[in-house]
């Protein structure tokens, strides 16, 4: 009989009409890593917000380590033992390491016991499972990986036995990931029970010893890892047949039709962020900017979508040069037959208030087609809007719908649909599938290839390294503002991109990956 | 030049006199604000705390009396603030404003309903009042140049709650840099998610902010009504909660800045109380509205440009609510 850490029993939540959990329940054996997977809204999050007191059940039971607990707030949780480290890192970024981990938990009213007494069992800490952060920095001067260290610290410091991660990958380069699953092995191996949230089959494979997939708010079926695969794994996920590979033609390139010459880019600050670009797109062609989140990639898909103007250097998008003293503005690229789909659709793509339909012909509002005279024809555009939401499967199909209503995959399809339903020449896509479900990930890498296929260069800039890597027939990886090279899709692979990612160049690269692969 | 060196240590002397409301209320705003409220309101509890103080020492002849019954009101008006904020997730400048307007208003209506003086207090005997304390031997010290006229003129002489308002500065410091209650109010201005994860209410938290705060301006009203004047007039305040909560912004929210930025107000206001009725080579005589407005015109001045970049407590002004 195996020792149990967690038990839930018939736990249901609602939010108004909105059923979050049904009846799930779980078991979690003690001192194993154990994952949770579902798509967004499957209730996976909100589950785990029970579990740490973040909001009460409306019914069920909880039981940790055997005995039945009340948790009504985050306090409760800490007391029975369980901490979590948050997919937004619940971090004061002004304060010290050492000032965050004993928020909360300091020993006395006065700060200086309390420093000193943290310091003595940080260090400990530190060198029992090996998770080396300095105490005395800023939080917000860390890099992530780091920052990362400091929440599972925080949740040690309390005395936590069992740690919930709640999808803790999402911002971190291929190595640092490496490094958190050492980290939360030895954790495993000191005792300590894991509970990995995350929407992505690789790691559910790589690390945990039980699987639980969750759907609809529903607890659809549990596995043992070893006894299950990735293609089932997606199946129970999204409740039919899931294609994980993409199917794709060889790649035939024509003209190039995207350029950028010794591109740089300073932000207001002087801060330069793009330096020396320098990269050319044909037609027919997918190319993938990789990178670490905040590595100037944002800042070249805006430059080159017209919003940010280029501080030196060039950029040219078929008919169109933008140069700093002629950087020209969105609407002159969006007659040229350039679309942009934004990296963060809230606040680029799309706005809340308004409806389906009107968000459907934001920026081509002067299109000849969507006007009678100097007012909007609604016929028209409400036409046109149903047609781009049966062509692009949006759900639910209606079109005088509040934007801010539909779910994350369907507001993408709604933006995707917009963008590329007018058949542009160039095609820059930002981040096309973040928080977007799995089921619609699959259609939407369908019409970005299809794109490609009718002939349109495309641009994609992505943080998943995965979907970089099956969508782009070239990438061009990004670190600190800098092109760090170039590699053909076919001999891309995860461990050299993400050492190039932080700045090692491809020969390099390549290299350390050969000795990597020797060491092991 | 005994008489030039007399006439600069008496106008730091008025500048003291004149910064100690504005040194309460930046104190009292920095609470407020590091724990994430938003508090344009410190005008209005300011003037209610200075009415109420008027009138319980006119009505009770006792200035402590007035000075907890200045505590209560500003207390109470500090916590409707929190109510509004906190509890209702209100718009802080909204509610703000209203306390502002409100109190303007109900101050005279029930000055003028209890004493029928056009919204006055009766003026206050010396015995209701806090009265300045002249230190052990500051007469016989006063001879003595230099150091002597320092202690006598600017050191000696002046009422409680001066002092009490120079003290606030450094115990403000100390509660807010090196207490467990210091570092969680800094929290939970910055990422309140963070202090809930924590386990600490961070309702109870912005609560005890914003009632400290109300402490803090309670007596700002009473150094106002029975301290430097002997009697409530309206709107006596007159704008100062808002210089105080420019300054806080210019002292970057630390207790030490603003209590700098505060002394620049008093100087500037201290100065332009001198230089009234003098002639400036060159100028002539400088007209007396304009000397009176400098300090306003440098509030907005240093704001708009010369202060680089204030850095608020993040999470000011955002109600907390637990993510969906």
């Amino acid at each position: 009989m195996v020792e149990t850490a967690i038990e839930l029993r018939s736990i249901s939540k609602s939010f108004g009409p909105v059923q979050a959990n049904r009846e799930v329940s779980l078991t979690v054996a003690k001192g194993s890593i154990h994952g949770i997977i579902g798509e967004n809204g499957a209730g996976k999050s909100t589950l785990m917000s029970i579990l740490y007191g973040f909001y009460e059940a409306d019914s069920g039971e909880i039981l940790v380590r055997g005995a039945p607990v009340e948790i009504r707030n985050s306090h409760d949780a800490i007391e029975a033992g369980i901490g979590m480290v948050h997919q937004h890192f619940m971090l004061i970024d002004p304060f010290t390491v050492l000032e965050n981990v004993m928020l909360g938990a300091e020993s006395g009213p006065l700060l200086s016991e309390s420093t000193r007494a943290a310091r003595t069992e940080l260090e400990r800490l530190e060198r029992e499972y090996g998770l080396y952060v300095p105490l005395d920095e800023t939080v917000g001067d860390l890099p992530v990986g780091q920052q990362q260290r400091v929440e599972i610290l925080k949740a040690l410091y309390r005395g936590a036995e069992i740690l919930i991660l709640d999808e803790p990958t999402g911002v971190l380069t291929p190595q640092e990931t490496d490094q958190l699953f050492e980290i939360l092995k030895a954790l495993k191996a000191q005792g300590v029970t894991v509970i990995l949230i995350t929407h992505k089959l690789r790691e559910i494979m790589a690390i945990t010893d039980q699987v639980s997939i969750m759907r609809g708010g529903e607890m659809v079926a549990h596995r043992d890892t070893a006894a299950t695969n990735r293609e089932e794994l997606a199946e129970l996920m999204v409740g039919r047949k899931v294609r994980l590979d993409l199917d794709k033609t060889p790649v035939a390139p024509k003209d190039a039709v995207l350029s950028a010459d010794h591109l740089s880019y300073s932000d207001a600050k002087g801060i330069q962020r793009l330096a020396d670009i320098n990269f050319t797109v044909h037609a027919g062609e997918i190319v993938g900017i990789a990178g670490v989140s905040g590595n100037g990639q944002s800042e070249l898909l805006e430059v080159l979508a017209g919003i940010l103007p280029p501080s030196a250097g060039s950029v040219s998008l078929g008919p169109i040069t933008a140069t700093p003293e002629n950087p020209g503005d969105p609407e002159q690229r969006r007659l040229n037959g350039i679309a942009h789909v934004p990296e963060d659709r809230h606040r680029l793509g799309l706005i809340g208030k308004f409806s389906a339909e009107e968000t459907a012909i934001l920026g081509y509002h002067n299109n000849p087609g969507y006007l009678s005279g100097p007012l909007i024809d609604r016929a028209a555009v409400r036409a046109d809007c149903e047609k781009m939401m049966r062509d692009y499967d949006v759900r639910p199909p209606d079109p005088m719908l509040q934007s801010s209503k539909f779910s994350g995959g369907n507001q993408q399809k709604l933006i995707l649909a917009r963008e590329m339903e007018k058949n542009p020449d160039i095609l820059l896509v930002g981040q096309p599938t973040r928080g977007v479900d799995i089921g619609a990930i699959e259609f939407i890498h369908q019409q970005i290839v299809a794109m490609r296929d009718a002939g349109s260069a495309v641009l994609l800039v992505s943080v998943e390294l995965d979907e970089v890597m099956s969508l782009s027939d070239r990438i061009i990886v990004m670190c600190g503002g800098r092109i760090i090279g170039e590699v053909p899709a076919e001999e891309a692979d995860a461990r050299m991109l993400g050492l190039m990612m932080t700045g090692i160049p491809r020969d390099q690269a390549r290299n350390a990956d050969a000795g990597a692969q020797v060491d092991a | 030049m005994d008489d030039t060196f007399l006439l600069v240590v008496r106008t730091l002397d008025a500048t003291l006199r004149v910064a100690t409301p504005l040194i309460f209320c930046a104190m009292a705003g920095l609470y407020s604000e590091r724990s994430g409220i938003v508090d344009i309101g410190l005008e209005g509890k300011m003037l209610a705390g200075a009415f109420a103080a008027a009138t319980v020492a006119a009505l009770t002849g006792s200035a402590w009396l007035a000075l907890g019954a200045a505590v209560l009101i500003s207390m109470s008006l500090a916590l409707l603030h929190g109510f509004a904020c906190i509890t209702h997730r209100g718009d802080h400048v909204v509610s703000g404003v209203a306390i502002n307007i409100l109190v303007a208003g109900l101050t005279i209506v029930l000055g003028n309903a209890w004493f029928r003086q056009g919204g006055q207090t009766p003026s206050l005997p010396a015995d209701a009042r806090f009265m300045s304390m002249d230190f052990p031997g500051a007469e016989a010290m006063s001879e003595i140049p230099l150091i002597g006229q320092i202690y006598a003129e600017l050191i000696s002489g002046h009422n409680l709650l001066v002092y009490a308002g120079l003290a606030a500065v450094p115990l403000t410091a100390w509660v807010v840099y090196k207490t467990r209650f210091g570092l969680r109010l800094r929290a939970v201005g910055e990422n309140p998610a963070a202090v809930d994860t924590a386990g600490i209410s961070v309702v109870w938290l912005r609560y005890r902010a914003v009632m400290i705060c109300g402490v803090l301006t309670g007596l700002a009203g009473t150094y106002l009504a029975i301290a430097q004047n002997a009697g409530f007039s309206r709107d006596m305040t007159a704008g100062q909660g808002y210089i105080a909560l420019a300054a806080l912004i210019f002292g970057k929210w630390r207790p030490w800045l603003a209590f700098g930025a505060c002394l620049i107000f008093g100087l500037l206001d201290a100065v332009s109380i001198r230089m009234q009725g003098v002639e400036l080579p060159g100028i002539g005589e400088v007209p007396v509205q304009a000397i009176q407005a400098l300090p306003y015109v440098l509030t907005v001045v240093l704001l708009a440009g010369f202060i680089g970049k204030a850095v608020a407590p993040k999470a000011i002004g955002q109600p907390y609510v637990k993510e969906r």
